[in-house]
């Protein structure tokens, strides 16, 4: 007797077998009622369909280091397309010998981007590494000094490019967007009006008509003889643009810290400056973490824009190869290509504030 | 022994003001909050603000800080009248502190931190030093062991026991406690009153808006009943609570010591 209500008991104590294991999480998730199940029967199917010729399209029939032709010839994915431009994809129309210069560049912006995610870092020595590293990959890119020729700035294209308008881009629209927010929530009217009046143009406006303006309508406004360069006049459409948006998000982190707040810090006798500075854009910024890193992204794929102002930024190199008689008819390949690019670019900044966010609210 | 305790300091106290507020007024928009609102205050006297909600005496206590702006009137504290000039504003924020009725201590920074922004920023203490202060004055509200938590992380009680010790690190001359009690837990309100005792028999100048009779007969020099923006009626704790003049008070006496 003792011993079988003993066993019940223990047998009472394991869950039903639909509930647990493999069997238990395909009915919990695949299969929790009609329509569910109906919709994982129509994704399988689909799968079915699409993933065997997926794979044979881009693995098995696929050439990889070969000529158009052979490629022609083989039917799969062309990916020799990429591997035969690569170098033209990447660097454009840098002088051939001298791609070292931007690879090194690049090879350093992603080494101190790789520092910098560690929050530990963020000191003043990190920010001599930064100005030192961006004026070396600036000398790398440009030359004319340590007996580095000189490349004409029309030169500079491809990723080097398209990382040169993102990360100036983005780092410098980040702080002018705060300022506009702090400046729209101002008790001075002129600033406060001043600030209104540019975020809403410029939110009204297409960033291609801004990088128009920037390329066509602005060299007309200046004095003669003195030219822009036209990658900085793109650079800065792109950073008034950022900017606006910026500024939108971080107004409405403003306006979720508490007044109790604001008024604990004046209490405390901290000026305006102190306030903002150590208890007010800390909190605020954290909170619109999601929303302005999305701002960033699409502000990253947004610079492909620059093709429009005849920049050969990444996009525009591709198309440059697609356009060669040799390489007709691939551009699914060389667009796929890219695509990866932009997206290691973009899930690398969404994966980085999500650590960002996890780490800051560690102790809240 | 109580009873006679706030007569005692009433001689003591010398004719020192810390704050005077004279013929002050104050609107919200066409609502007028303050009328005619006459106090000194003397250096460690402590007094209480009662009186029904909306009968301005947060905005009274608020207006000594610039937290609140008055419209006419003047308000002098440690010396230095309260106008529009920001850096005199600053200067007797400094001088002042101040502990709200929902703490408002900053949730990103711990309670260490809390409590050394304030002497590190403002009154450049070094960093050890301020410190060093933060801890001794952690140990006065008995909750030194917390100082590397945020927050979050702690009761009502000892979040406001926080941020009473984050106002002393910045030794004001005058406390300003609004309402520091009422957001609190029955249990713990004891916890933060034991420390505003502790302070004041160590003399601390305080104004403090709240409705703890037993803080008031134990602690304070003098009870002020505000009623509809007007000082109503002003005595020492004991004839205010046992001999009240004026009928409002007795009706809001009656309200709360039922």
């Amino acid at each position: 007797m003792v011993d079988s209500s003993q066993s019940i008991q223990s047998e009472q104590l394991k869950p039903p077998i639909t509930r647990i294991g493999v069997i238990g999480w395909v009915h919990a998730n695949l299969f929790s009622s009609v329509f569910n199940s109906f919709l994982t029967i129509v994704t399988l199917y689909f799968l079915w369909k699409i993933v065997p010729a997926f794979v044979r399209w881009a693995f098995i029939d696929s050439s990889w280091n070969t000529t158009g032709a052979a490629c022609r010839a083989a039917g799969g994915a062309c990916w020799s397309i990429v591997a035969k431009n690569f170098r033209f994809i990447i660097f454009g129309f840098f002088p051939y010998e001298s791609h070292w210069r931007p690879l090194l560049a690049m090879i350093i912006l992603f080494t101190l981007l790789f520092i910098s995610r560690n929050r530990r870092y963020w000191k003043k020595w990190l920010g001599y590494v930064w100005l030192s590293g961006l004026f070396v990959m600036g000398l790398l890119l440009k030359g004319g000094l340590f007996g580095l020729p000189p490349v004409e700035s029309t030169k500079w294209s491809g990723l080097p490019l398209t990382l040169l308008l993102s990360v100036f881009g983005l780092t410098a629209a980040y702080p002018l967007g705060v300022l506009l927010a702090l400046g729209r929530q101002s008790r001075m009217p002129a600033i406060k009006s001043l600030c209104i009046v540019y975020i809403e143009t410029i939110r009204g406006v297409p960033l291609i008509s801004l990088l128009f303006m920037s390329s066509v309508m602005f060299p007309l406004f200046l004095p003669e003889g003195i030219t822009i360069n036209n990658i900085l006049r793109a650079q800065v459409a792109i950073i008034l643009f950022t900017a606006a948006y910026i500024a939108e998000v971080v107004r409405g982190g403003l306006q979720a810290i508490s007044r109790g707040q604001y008024e604990a810090a004046e209490s405390l006798g901290l000026n305006y400056y102190q306030k903002m500075r150590l208890i007010i854009l800390p909190q605020a910024l954290k909170i619109v973490i999601p929303p302005s890193v999305g701002i960033l992204i699409s502000a990253f794929k947004d610079t492909s824009l620059v093709v429009i102002i005849g920049l050969f930024d990444l996009l525009k190199t591709t198309q440059a190869t697609l356009s060669d008689p040799r390489w007709m008819g691939f551009s699914v390949e060389a667009y796929i290509f890219i695509a990866l690019i932009y997206f290691a670019g973009c899930f690398s900044m969404s994966s980085y504030s999500r650590r960002l966010e996890r780490e800051l609210y560690r102790g809240t | 022994m109580n009873n006679e305790r706030p007569k005692k300091n009433d001689e003591q106290l010398s004719a020192d003001p810390i704050v005077e507020i004279a013929a002050m007024h104050k609107w919200f928009g066409d609502f007028h909050v303050l009328k005619d609102i006459n106090l000194t205050v003397q250096k460690g006297e402590r007094i209480i603000i009662c009186g029904p909600s909306g009968s301005g005496k947060s905005t009274l206590i608020r207006c000594i800080n610039r937290l609140e702006e008055h419209q006419k009137g003047r308000i002098i504290v440690d010396g230095i009248e309260l106008t529009n000039d920001l850096k005199n504003i600053e200067k007797i924020r400094e001088e002042v502190g101040m502990v709200f009725q929902h703490f408002n201590l900053f949730p990103h920074l711990t309670i260490l931190e809390n409590l050394c922004l304030g002497p590190v920023w403002v009154r450049k203490t070094p960093k050890a030093e301020a410190e060093e202060t933060a801890m001794f004055f952690l140990e006065k509200v008995h909750i030194a062991d917390q100082a590397l938590k945020y927050p979050g992380q702690l009761s009502g009680g000892q979040q406001q026991r926080v941020a009473i010790a984050r106002s002393l690190c910045m030794r004001p001359k005058v406390m300003l406690f609004d309402e520091p009690t009422s957001a609190l837990d029955p249990e713990m309100i004891k916890e933060v009153l034991d420390v505003m005792i502790d302070l004041a028999q160590e003399g601390m100048t305080m104004l403090v808006v709240s409705h703890e009779m037993g803080f008031a007969k134990s602690a304070a020099h003098r009870v002020l009943f505000m009623d509809e923006g007007e000082i109503l009626e002003e005595n020492i704790p004991v004839e205010f609570f046992e001999n009240p003049q004026h009928e409002r008070t007795k009706l809001f006496l009656s309200q709360i010591l039922h």
